[in-house]
């Protein structure tokens, strides 16, 4: 740190801090800033926008204009308030999934890691789980059920948990050889301190990298499910439904596609660089490679 | 060798096996009777006992498991409920455009990747290194479907210079059969090219930082060779992993890619079979990928000892 040889100043302001942060970090702030956006855009979506389930047929497929700033699609229906709600579909599903796979992946995890007996038939499990494809995987169990938000939810996570569970051991495997974990066995800590003190703190910086993966890739599943008409119901307004919904008219009204399709991209854009952000600054071992 | 191969192909049995476990779980973990969900909406009690009975659902589970596996072990993975074929023989009849697609993506996407990757890793720092990397983050974040229609829209109904859908069997001439893969294998491969992209620049950057690159380019060896040969050939080995892993990448996208393009290949049978609760399809295809996936993966570790000699089984 070459501040450390300065001599001391006044303590620079706040705007100016975020100034700083901003210049050395500039793929965390992008990535949070279109997120927040996207965000307020999913929170505020009754306030800017009108009702996303509005039919007027006499409206069908109109262009982009003043009355409806993205068009309307094949039954007449706003497609900016549609595009507005159904960023609140991918934001909760994308965030439910990352708590949920984060926080069962860490548990399985942190237990493979630490005790050497349930190892082995944990990671065998988890091999077989992530042999299976996701996006298949996920279709089967949404097919059993019937779709909801929250059935969508548990079907992403499920298989997104095998791959917390790897990082998490080998973060235990590395972190429970330190010297500090034989002295606090030989101290007399009880197994269950070791894991929550010691080892658990090891695994939070990893950890939050990857639940920003988690949350670009379950918000690109629950569009595919929703796409192949495996996901939440048709008629609810997410951006996969409005795609699929929409296909047949690609060529004659092609902004029903890629104005959902664009803020798709948009929202799963701002998590990957919020991600790559993070692990330049949490892992700086990989920052200079990835 | 050939003792470490039949060690490893033993060692995928557990990972089968769990699979299978999953694959059969799936429709008993169902909320309702197996043989009602199977009987479909309008069935009789009648029928639906018939089919209980026909299946042995009325036997205890784990023996419903070793019978279901005694059949996937002799290639039977059930029959269709709205065919009424065997399942095996509806993925062999569709899987020919699945692996044409499937085969066109990866082969082009792994050339152009590794270029890519080896290009920006030799030119770090420069304007073409963050265009490349700019390029990884953001194949990694359009979803297939979305790049499918825009190049449909582009390509095929404003340049008018593609198809727009749809498949021609190899046999009906290799040129049409290209025609129609070049879109979709596109729209398929540019998460792949991103992913390998990456690791591959990823790698490259260590190696050439080792000491034998300094040594080479003082002794005077030009950069191609230096780069192509004795470099990329020592960062084969996280690459060739990541080729492997990126397989369920290709997996998954297959489906969607099928769907969009109108391909009548394995996905698309899968997809239908969803929306018709065909699970005998849906519990076959996804035996069939996973068995894929591990295959190619076990490939992968076994071109390990190719690839560089120092590792030996």
């Amino acid at each position: 740190m070459a501040a450390v040889a300065e001599a001391p100043r006044a303590e620079p302001s706040r705007v100016g801090q975020f100034q700083t942060f901003a210049r050395r970090n500039p793929t965390i702030v992008a990535g949070a800033s279109l997120l927040v956006f996207m965000a307020l855009i999913a929170v505020t979506a009754g306030l800017i926008a009108g009702d996303p389930l509005f039919l007027n047929p006499s409206d069908r497929l109109h262009g982009p204009s003043s009355l409806h700033w993205f068009g309307t699609d094949n039954l007449g229906r706003d497609v900016f308030a549609r595009t507005v709600f159904g960023a609140r579909i991918s934001l909760v599903v994308g965030i439910a999934v990352a708590i949920l796979a984060i926080t069962f992946g860490l548990a399985i995890g942190l237990v493979a890691g630490y005790y050497r007996r349930v190892d082995a038939p944990v990671m065998r499990l988890m091999d077989g789980l992530m042999a299976i494809p996701a996006i298949l995987l996920a279709i089967a169990l949404v097919s059993l059920n019937k779709a909801s938000v929250g059935i969508v939810i548990v079907a992403i996570s499920i298989p997104e948990i095998p791959r917390v569970v790897r990082l998490v051991r080998s973060v235990v495997l590395t972190t429970r050889e330190q010297p500090f974990i034989e002295a606090a066995i030989g101290g007399g800590s009880r197994h269950r301190k070791i894991i929550l003190r010691h080892i658990l703190p090891s695994t939070i910086a990893p950890l939050i990298v990857q639940a920003t993966y988690v949350m670009a890739s379950a918000i690109l599943t629950e569009a595919a499910l929703s796409f192949l008409g495996a996901g939440v119901p048709p008629e609810t307004p997410t951006w996969g439904n409005m795609i699929a919904s929409s296909r047949l008219f690609l060529e004659s009204a092609p902004w029903t596609i890629f104005f959902p399709g664009t803020c798709l991209a948009l929202v799963v854009l701002a998590v990957n660089l919020m991600g790559d952000g993070l692990r330049d600054r949490l892992d700086p071992r990989l920052a200079r490679r990835m | 060798m050939i003792a470490y191969i039949a060690r490893r192909l033993l060692s995928m049995l557990p990972v089968v096996a769990i699979v299978a476990m999953f694959v059969f779980l799936l429709l008993h973990l169902a909320p309702g009777d197996p043989a009602a969900i199977i009987a479909g909406d309008n069935a009789t009690p009648q029928n639906i006992a018939q089919i209980r009975k026909a299946l042995g659902l009325d036997e205890p589970l784990w023996r419903q498991f070793l019978v279901w596996v005694g059949s996937l072990a002799r290639g039977d993975l059930g029959r269709s409920m709205f065919w009424n074929d065997p399942v095996v023989t509806l993925i062999g009849q569709r899987a020919e455009p699945t692996v044409s697609l499937a085969l066109t993506t990866l082969s082009v996407a792994v050339v152009l990747a590794i270029s890519m990757g080896v290009t920006a890793a030799a030119k770090a720092g420069t304007a073409l290194d963050r265009f490349v990397m700019g390029f990884a983050v953001f194949g990694f974040s359009v979803p297939v479907f979305v790049v499918g229609y825009l190049l449909i829209f582009v390509f095929a109904i404003a340049l008018k210079w593609l198809p727009v859908q749809g498949y021609t069997p190899i046999a009906e001439g290799v040129l049409p059969w290209l025609r129609n893969l070049v879109l979709p294998s596109v729209a398929l491969g540019l998460a792949y090219v991103a992913l390998i992209a990456r690791i591959t620049r990823a790698t490259m950057l260590d190696v050439l930082a080792e000491d034998y690159i300094r040594t080479g380019r003082a002794k005077g060896v030009a950069a191609r060779p230096l780069l192509l040969k004795h470099a990329l050939k020592n960062a084969a080995v996280p690459i060739v992993t990541v080729i492997g892993i990126g397989v369920a990448l290709l997996i998954g996208g297959v489906v969607i890619t099928e769907t969009v393009f109108n391909i009548p290949g394995v996905g698309r049978l899968v997809v239908d079979a969803i929306a018709r609760r065909d699970y005998p399809i849906i519990q076959g295809v996804i035996m069939v990928f996973s068995g894929i996936y591990v295959l190619v993966n076990l490939a992968v570790d076994l071109s390990y000892t190719l690839l560089d000699p120092r590792i030996r089984y």
